[in-house]
């Protein structure tokens, strides 16, 4: 229990995926939804470290760095569109978005 | 004992801290605490000993990612209540949890099944920064390289999706053109 | 000599094609023109090769192409001209002639003018292959060709109820015919390893007497379903629904007697077996009684005549089953003349009457259409037998071949027949054109039919008269190929008195039959009279009571077993089928939500996909981690 191992790295990383997941579902701003996917990187970057760690192989954390730059990339394009569509349409709800209706 | 608790005290905080970001109503919060998040994960590379990239994430999400947001948020509404209508509650956290237990899963599964070595070491009496220096300007310095101009190629998009009359060129236009245009815009703030 | 075959045999179909192109189109008088003119081609082709024939030329035998060849098989579409086929080639092109001719008259106000001409035609084109091909799979081909065209032509007018329904009952009946036919023909190749006739017929006098018995029956059973012997013969008196012209042509003179041609045909299988020949000719002698019965009462001139036409193909199967094969083709050729004439006579009738078929309710129509009357009068008095004309000369061989063959039970029955044959005859022909004008009483004004129709018909008059004295000269043709069995009696005083006593006995019942129906006074039937509520009147009347019987023992029980297995249809087959459709149907109709167009809703659909996509992966990757252990599992369990 006081001994920290990876295990708890990967619980850990399951919890925050998982609290991740249901944010993308239940939100209906696309800005929170945003904030969603972030949480969904970061927690998939705190098992890459912890596998980095515990079997002394920098490749994790590589993959988590590369991972950081693509959540800020992600994130500038994400916004501008989402400022192209708010000029558009006045406001940023998904259930408004019903132009994809097969 | 002190990384135990060390590591308790951060879960706990982030996964509260999360749990805020995606049940609270008001934006504001949310984004506050997504950033308090952010830091706390942070305190978890350190206790893993990957400072580097721990440095890395106060400073691009907390500096970088959350500055944008701010920004963006200025932007839209979000002073006023998100409303949210709620499905089967049950559904969503079921699927959220069995997919991330999966993602996980099959994540360690090749570390647990085989006696995995390591491909790029930890360098005996380097410092964490120099370890990854290392390998990021030999191994990985193309795939450094390309996430650069993906960098690039991000922040130009952003301006010209942000940006007002970016289909347009200055460059290009005659002078009474940039001229009527500058006019107005002038009219269009005034 | 191989062109005119071929021009006799694709000529017709040219014909039909052609007449093809119009059937939707209203009616044009030179299609019927063109029709028989094409027609008539074939029929000269017919008869330069029958003269290439009588000249002592060879037998013509083409092979147009190979049809299969596959292993042992080999059928070639091969035709082939000797003295039985351009015997049979003669009847049906000259006769098809006439009745395309005749038909531009008859079909005159039809608004299927055209399309009669092109099944016409087909109809001849599918008769020339039967009797064309050198073997047995070409001679099925023609055989079921000729079944589907004289479908579609019973079936002609089939707006009307009766008419359908009788052309569904001809082909149903040849259908259950042909399938015993096939099994037949495939003994044929099985016993003997080939269909063409020159190869198998003489292949079969090595084999086992009761192989052969069995071949020879299941060819018989093809040949009493088209020519409707007794138990099959329903269908005939039925298939008058059709237009007259089709009647004279295919269920008088051609199709009908396919059956005999085949037994003819077969006629060195026939010879190796003569239980069964004995069999045919008993079943034709009790057909010929059976259906002269019929006739007698009946009360519709067509059907009279029909059972006519099966009485006399009873006589052909007499004569072929007793082995005088030239006998019973040489009465083929001959009633298809004579019956040909009567049939399109009582067209002219017919048309005069505005379609009324009861000779009851005409009489005296002499006065009216003199030429037709004639034409009728001298086709029954063929069909009587009298001396000198066509049927005297046939028929009289038949009888003296049964007498000869000290068969006299057949002798007897079918000499009996031939009274009923001259009292039935001139019972219609009395009952037309002569005694009352019981017309009048119906408001009917008739006419007689048009002059070129009548110029057609003269051709099968003049045959229908002179045909006995061809008899030697066919006779020296005709056994060239067939067996020649003459048939003389020992002494020379039995003949004369046999013969002059048959004339004797039909002549009798010619004046019975007019005393009867000409001289004094008929009137309509009522249902009072007391001959009419005899028991005999009323069983004739009804035909035996037969189709009565086929309907209640074999129609109704039929149709619920239908009715119960279209049950089983239904609720398995169907619902099997209509359930897998339901899947996808339900499946689409529930998941089409998804499409909503919500992101929001969207994304839980992802995020389910990725679940899926998850458990997939992990189920996969833990079987192919333990796979050593789940084929332990598996052999455990005897898989």
């Amino acid at each position: 229990m006081m001994e920290i191992g990876l295990n708890h790295y990967l619980v850990l990383s399951t919890i925050l995926f998982a609290i991740g997941l249901v944010g993308i579902m239940r939100r209906k701003n696309l800005l929170l939804l945003f904030f969603a996917t972030e949480i969904l990187l970061n927690a998939v970057n705190i098992a890459f470290a912890a596998i980095s760690h515990y079997y002394g192989d920098l490749t994790g954390q590589m993959f988590a760095f590369f991972v950081i730059a693509i959540a800020a990339s992600e994130l500038a394009v994400g916004l501008g569109l989402l400022i192209v569509w708010y000029k558009r349409h006045g406001n940023i709800d998904l259930d408004t978005m019903t132009s994809m209706r097969g | 004992m002190f990384e135990a608790v060390a590591f308790y005290l951060f879960a706990f905080l982030t996964i509260a801290m999360f749990y805020i970001t995606v049940t609270t109503s008001q934006a504001l919060y949310a984004l506050t605490a997504l950033a308090a998040g952010m830091i706390f994960i942070s305190a978890f590379f350190f206790i893993l000993g990957a400072d580097f990239l721990g440095a890395v994430q106060i400073i691009v999400y907390t500096g970088a990612v959350m500055a944008l947001y701010a920004f963006g948020m200025m932007f839209f509404d979000t002073t006023r209540e998100v409303k949210e209508k709620q499905g089967n509650k049950f559904i969503v956290v079921g699927l959220a949890t069995l997919a991330a237990v999966m993602v996980v899963a099959i994540f360690v599964a090749p570390i647990v099944s085989t006696n995995m070595t390591a491909f790029y070491p930890m360098v005996e009496g380097a410092g964490n920064t120099q370890e990854v220096g290392l390998v990021l300007f030999t191994k990985y310095l193309i795939p450094f390289e390309v996430a650069a101009v993906m960098l690039l190629v991000a922040m130009v998009a952003g301006i010209v999706l942000a940006g007002k009359k970016m289909d347009l060129s200055l460059t290009l236009m005659s002078a009474e053109q940039a001229k009527d245009i500058d006019d107005k815009d002038k009219k269009v703030l005034s | 000599m191989e062109l005119y075959l071929y021009i006799a045999l694709f000529a017709p179909l040219v014909s039909s094609m052609f007449s093809a192109l119009f059937t939707n189109t209203p009616k044009k008088q030179f299609v019927g023109i063109v029709a028989s003119l094409l027609i008539f081609t074939a029929f000269g082709s017919s008869t330069i090769l029958l003269s290439h024939i009588l000249g002592g030329g060879d037998i013509v035998h083409v092979e147009m192409m190979t049809w299969m060849a596959t292993g042992n098989l080999y059928i070639p579409f091969g035709f082939v001209v000797d003295q039985v086929s351009v015997t049979m080639m003669m009847v049906v092109t000259l006769v098809s002639t006439i009745v395309h001719i005749y038909s531009i008259g008859y079909m005159d106000h039809d608004k299927g003018f055209n399309r009669f001409f092109a099944w016409l035609s087909a109809f001849v084109f599918s008769m020339m292959i039967l009797v064309m091909s050198d073997n047995f799979a070409g001679l099925f081909i023609g055989w079921e060709g000729v079944g589907l065209c004289s479908w579609g032509l019973i079936g002609f007018w089939f707006h009307k109820e009766v008419a359908t329904w009788a052309a569904n009952e001809a082909f149903i009946m040849n259908r259950i015919a042909d399938l015993a036919m096939l099994i037949g023909i495939f003994l044929v190749y099985w016993n003997t390893g080939s269909l063409q006739y020159d190869i198998a017929f003489p292949a079969m006098a090595t084999l086992d007497p009761s192989t052969l018995t069995w071949m020879g029956i299941f060819l018989f059973i093809g040949a009493m379903g088209k020519s409707a012997q007794f138990p099959l013969h329903t269908w005939l008196a039925d298939a008058m629904e059709g237009p007259t012209p089709v009647s004279a042509l295919i269920h008088a003179a051609t199709m009908v007697t396919a059956g005999v041609y085949l037994v003819i045909r077969s006629n060195e299988l026939y010879d190796l077996i003569p239980n069964v020949g004995l069999f045919i000719a008993s079943l034709g002698a009790f057909v010929a009684l059976f259906a002269a019965s019929m006739a007698l009462v009946n009360r519709d001139m067509k059907r009279i005549i029909a059972y006519s036409t099966l009485s006399q193909l009873g006589y052909m199967f007499v004569a072929a089953g007793l082995g005088a094969y030239w006998v019973a083709l040489f009465h083929l050729m001959a009633h298809a003349f004579f019956k040909a004439l009567l049939f399109l006579g009582a067209g002219n009738v017919m048309h005069a009457m505005h379609d009324e078929l009861d000779p009851f309710k005409m009489g005296g129509l002499y006065k009216k259409m003199k030429w037709t009357a004639i034409m009728m009068t001298i086709a029954s008095i063929a069909l009587a037998g009298i001396f000198p004309l066509a049927g005297f000369f046939s028929k009289d061989a038949i009888l003296e071949a049964a007498f000869v063959e000290h068969h006299f039970i057949i002798y007897s029955v079918i000499l009996f027949t031939a009274g009923l044959t001259a009292f039935y005859s001139f019972r219609l022909v009395a009952m037309i054109f002569h005694g009352e004008e019981r017309y009048k009483l119906f408001g009917i004004d008739p006419h007689e039919a048009y002059k070129f129709m009548l110029v057609g018909m003269s051709p099968l008059l003049i045959l229908a008269i002179i045909a006995g004295a061809l008899k030697g000269t066919y006779f020296e043709m005709i056994t060239g190929l067939l067996p020649n069995t003459e048939y003389h009696l020992h002494s020379e005083l039995t003949y004369w008195i046999m013969t002059i006593g048959t004339q004797v006995f039909v002549a009798l019942a010619i004046m019975y039959a007019y005393k009867k129906y000409a001289f004094s006074p008929v009137s309509v039937p009522d249902g009072t009279s007391k001959m009419e509520n005899s028991f005999m009147y009323k069983l004739l009347l009804n035909q035996y009571y037969i189709p009565y019987a086929y309907e209640e023992y074999i129609v109704k029980p039929y149709n619920e077993l239908s009715a119960a297995l279209w049950k089983v249809d239904q609720n398995v087959v169907d619902a099997s089928v209509d359930g897998i459709a339901n899947i996808f149907y339900k499946t689409g109709e529930n998941t089409r939500h998804m499409q909503s167009g919500n992101l929001s809703t969207m994304l839980k659909w992802m995020v389910a996909g990725t679940v899926a996509l998850l458990s997939l992966a992990v189920v996969f990757g833990l079987a192919a981690r333990y796979s050593g252990e789940i084929r332990t599992i598996l052999s455990g369990l005897g898989v």
